[in-house]
């Protein structure tokens, strides 16, 4: 156990170093670099100076040069300013990144609680019509435009019923907890109903895949009501490869969050990558990129060990 | 074709063909494929016959309601919505096959050399693997769609037309579309591995080489052809949300994507306009999943004994 957590520490940190390089290679192909952005914004500097400033900045150093000297800044705490925001890298993003962590872990809360339900429901019920209608449903979330639906969701609620505002957050002198929530509740429906059909699908195949399983058999055989062995004993195993999926699904979700958080204008990480990518703001979308990809990260680590513990076969054997 | 000992009489073939025709979503998804690739394809000769013109902008009819004339009214540019609905569905229908087929051929190469081989290069590629499932991919496809390709030494001019922003977006989304094939011919790689047939081959002296080409992929093209279907719906997504974020397909060249660039301007005076391209990717994406289900059903042996 304790090796296996070992490996997979060590296992998240290069697949961390591998993904800084590759991402700092990226926003290294982006359109122009630094002294360009400077050069148009100053008509009186000349070539000259221009080369000057990236000798000076190391801007004319080869690509894996560049990468350690950011790297040996990075790990000493320096991370750079942010071009639109004239503010230190890491103070633009902390508020951000809990304005996503609020969107994700509440549409993730909101997907279990309906996912698992639904999937046992429909499980239990193979090819029945209630269990075609959840198929349905299923088909439909994982099939719809994620930021399409997220449109549609504002056209009914905003524009033709105006009941729940378009998008962005709640003013400064908003009273009240609804005043607050109502920002939220269509930015969490919109990546809910996105991510949803997924996790019911696999509900759906482990507790059916679970239920064939002997031991199932043997409870049934000693007198075990329907209800326990449904929740107490299958859905127990089910978890195992439930916690594997789940786990690998932090990215999707993030990349759902973006969507959700350009359309509803809502202040998170994934509109400031996408802001920064745009705006050439090159240190902020590199350490966001990267801040996005650890937070993923960390999540599926802690998704497989928590699969280790539950199932200590896996850790034991050695992967 | 053999007999099926199940079904004396009948060949594979129509065994195939009668479960996959048993999955009635999956014919009807077929069907609405088949309709909107045709409709796609003849976007030109619409044009024609309608004697409209497709990028013909005119200021002067903007957002106007369904008519004889626009059956499903004007855009923001004052541009006919039905045509441009139509070549949209041409780009959109090319980028997402060519992407699904570049991606099959990636991943088809990684899973069967990572089944066969085995060993430290399966560890690496199955890794690999999983790191591509498990990142966040839109942010890194958004720097990938806005990187300058000229500083990777491509020729300026080609960059510059129109088909290059075609090709560029079939690569970019193709990078991150071959999980799924790997995964599952690798799975189908390992279990043929271990078949009696491949061992006779083996004992004989063939190389590896040519066991994977002739014994192994052959025996593999049912799920390659499950998870391609079933990858190309991934792919419209991938294709509409950049092109919607505005790093897909350009403009003018119409996209269902980039057709919503404005959406979020557009729901308060013109929600038609919103309303038509989204629904057609969302038509197209669950058409190929049901397809890509009905496949499954109709090809996957282990449904045969069921």
């Amino acid at each position: 156990m304790t090796r296996h957590v070992v490996e997979r520490l060590a296992q998240t940190g290069l697949v961390l170093a591998i993904m800084s390089f590759v991402i700092y290679g990226l926003i290294g192909l982006m359109p122009g670099d630094p002294i360009d952005v400077m050069v148009n914004a100053d008509p009186d500097l000349t070539p000259a100076d221009a080369a000057r400033l990236k000798a000076l900045y190391g801007l004319d150093l080869p690509i894996h040069v560049r990468y350690w000297n950011w790297l040996l800044a990075a790990l000493a705490g320096d991370l750079g300013f942010s071009r639109l925001f004239s503010q230190p890298v890491l103070d633009v993003l902390w508020p951000r990144l809990g304005n996503t962590a609020l969107l994700m872990g509440l549409s993730f809360v909101a997907s279990i609680l309906i996912a698992l339900p639904l999937g046992v429901f429909a499980a239990l019920r193979p090819h029945s019509l209630a269990d075609n209608l959840v198929n349905l449903f299923c088909f439909a979330g994982i099939s719809v435009p994620p930021f399409w639906l997220a449109l549609m969701l504002i056209i009914v609620f905003a524009v033709v019923l105006g009941v729940l505002p378009a998008g962005g957050t709640p003013a400064l002198d908003a009273a009240g907890f609804w005043a607050g929530a109502r920002y939220l509740v269509l930015p969490v429906l919109a990546l809910t109903l996105a991510s949803v059909g997924g996790y019911i699908r696999f509900v759906r195949a482990a507790v059916i895949e679970t239920l064939r399983l002997d031991y199932i058999r043997t409870a049934r055989a000693k007198g075990c009501s329907r209800a326990r062995v449904v929740w107490g004993h299958a859905l127990r195993n089910a978890t195992i490869p439930l916690a594997t999926i789940v786990g690998l699904s932090f990215g999707t979700l993030f990349s759902g969050a973006l969507i959700t958080e350009t359309v509803f204008a809502w202040p998170g990480m994934g509109k400031l990558i996408y802001d920064a990518v745009l705006g050439n703001d090159f240190n902020l979308a590199l350490v966001g990129l990267l801040l996005a990809t650890l937070t993923t990260l960390i999540g599926n680590l802690l998704a497989d060990l928590l699969v280790t513990w539950l199932d200590p076969r896996i850790g034991g054997v050695g992967t | 074709m053999t007999d099926v000992a199940a079904a004396p009489g009948l060949s594979t073939g129509t065994l195939l063909w009668r479960r996959f025709l048993g999955h009635r979503l999956a014919v009807a998804s077929g069907v609405v494929l088949i309709v909107l690739a045709c409709l796609a394809l003849a976007a030109p000769a619409v044009e024609q016959w309608s004697g409209l013109d497709v990028t013909a902008v005119n200021l002067f009819a903007r957002f106007a309601p369904p008519s004889a004339a626009h059956w499903l009214g004007t855009d923001e540019l004052g541009r006919d919505l039905a045509l441009r609905l139509l070549h949209g569905g041409r780009v959109s229908l090319f980028v997402a096959l060519a992407a699904a087929l570049l991606s099959a051929l990636i991943g088809t190469l990684i899973g069967v050399l990572a089944g066969y081989l085995g060993g430290r290069l399966d560890a690496v590629l199955m890794r690999l693997t999983d790191g591509v499932i498990a990142l966040p991919l839109l942010p890194l496809l958004i720097v990938l769609a806005a990187a300058d390709p000229a500083k990777l030494g491509l020729p300026e001019a080609w960059l510059r037309s129109e088909a290059a922003s075609l090709y560029r977006i079939v690569a970019i989304v193709s990078l991150v579309g071959w999980t799924t094939v790997a995964r599952l011919v690798r799975n189908v790689t390992l279990s043929l591995k271990a078949r009696e047939f491949v061992r006779a081959a083996e004992a004989l002296g063939a190389g590896r080489l040519r066991i994977m080409a002739v014994h192994i992929l052959p025996n593999a093209v049912s799920p390659i052809i499950v998870a391609t279907t079933l990858s190309v719906g991934n792919i419209i997504l991938f294709e509409s949300v950049l092109s919607f974020l505005g790093l897909g397909i350009q403009p003018p060249v119409a996209s269902w994507g980039n057709m919503l660039t404005n959406a979020l301007e557009l729901i308060w005076t013109a929600p038609a306009l919103v309303f038509w391209p989204g629904s057609l990717i969302f038509i197209t994406v669950i058409a190929f999943n049901f397809l890509g289900d009905g496949l499954q059903d109709a090809l996957d042996p282990k449904a045969v004994r069921r």
